[in-house]
């Protein structure tokens, strides 16, 4: 079986599968927005917004961008490195936490 | 040009499932990604450094949020629209994002069609994709000259925090970007499926290669991965 031909094979999914991913996708995105609408605070807002763009973002690669079906290689190449990310994320915290210090502690009082 | 004796690219190998499967592909002189065409494989690529150029800009902005000690402006309010006398929270924004996951719902489904060869349903739901993402872009440029209007600038706005206003045109600037380079190429994408390009595998004005379906779905990474984007920007910058 020639390379096309394989993958053609390997990627015939029904059109509902994608008719359905659309409709959660517009249900977490309604979700998010209603976070905003009714102005919850605190925790439970930022939970909700993470939440739903995590689950928004794996049905877009799950199902949309086809990684459910890819080869685990090619999975794990892609989807590893970003978690790494958040180290940096861990880094900044602390940079900001600090700036926000040194700003407070020398350049608001003597204004 | 020669034929090059490598090992068997694809399905006839057989591995151990999970990890075990993932170092055995990885390891020895041979192609890790075994029946991954190479166009898909280098997108991916592609998206993956893209994925941390967005990251670093994401992040820029958390440290600027988090490190400023004026009060940062309420994105709610901001981007708050008056629609019928009444006044909603942040909805030219839920309008948009509504646009972008339905231009990625039609993108999905001109990839299916394309590996089905119905090149006109492929062609006519591509330019139904570049619709959307053009709408898109048209409120995007709607929503910046409103913004101006109202005095954000990069270096300061009414409201608070001078970060904002930079924050918001780099952020957004970019994926807008994303979004007209992206609808540039579903044009020319659905023109070579609509004039049978994949089905007759016409060679590439550029590329000189062998016209197949599987660019349908290489060109969809891309668009999905802009929609992928929105979702973060929107959770992260909009919501937050």
């Amino acid at each position: 079986m020639s390379q096309v031909a394989r993958i053609e094979a390997q990627q015939h999914h029904p059109i509902k599968l994608y008719l359905v991913v659309w409709g959660w996708l517009f249900v977490l995105s309604t979700c998010s927005y209603l976070v905003d609408y009714f102005g919850l605070v605190g925790y439970l807002r930022w939970g909700l917004i993470l939440l739903f763009m995590v689950l928004k973002a794996s049905l877009i690669v799950a199902v949309f961008m086809h990684m459910a079906w890819e080869r685990l290689a090619l999975l794990y190449a892609i989807i590893v490195p970003p978690t790494l990310v958040l180290v940096f994320v861990g880094i900044m915290v602390f940079e900001s936490n600090y700036t926000l210090f040194s700003r407070l502690a020398f350049f608001v009082v003597g204004r | 040009m020669v034929d090059l004796p490598r090992t068997d690219p694809g399905a006839g190998i057989s591995r151990p499932a999970g990890w075990e499967g993932i170092v055995a592909d990885w390891s020895s002189d041979q192609r890790a990604f075994k029946n991954v065409s190479w166009g898909k494989a280098m997108m991916w690529i592609f998206l993956l450094s893209d994925t941390f150029i967005f990251s670093c800009f994401l992040l820029s902005y958390m440290t600027v949020r988090m490190s400023t000690v004026e009060p940062w402006p309420n994105p709610s309010e901001v981007f708050a629209l008056n629609i019928g006398g009444r006044h909603i929270p942040l909805i030219l924004i839920a309008i948009m994002t509504f646009i972008l996951i339905s231009s990625s719902g039609t993108m999905a489904m001109a990839v299916n069609f394309g590996y089905r060869r119905d090149r006109l349903r492929t062609a006519i739901l591509m330019l139904a994709t570049a619709l959307l993402g053009a709408t898109f872009v048209g409120m995007q440029a709607f929503e910046w000259s409103k913004l101006i209007a109202e005095g954000v600038r990069p270096w300061g706005n009414p409201w608070g925090a001078a970060q904002f206003g930079s924050s918001f045109f780099m952020i957004t600037g970019f994926h807008g970007t994303h979004v007209s380079i992206g609808v540039i190429f579903l044009i020319i994408m659905a023109r070579k499926a609509w004039r049978g390009d994949f089905d007759r595998e016409r060679r590439g004005f550029f590329t000189s290669r062998k016209g197949n379906y599987e660019v349908v779905e290489i060109t969809g990474l891309y668009w999905h991965f802009v929609d992928l984007v929105w979702v973060f920007i929107f959770a992260l910058f909009y919501l937050w």
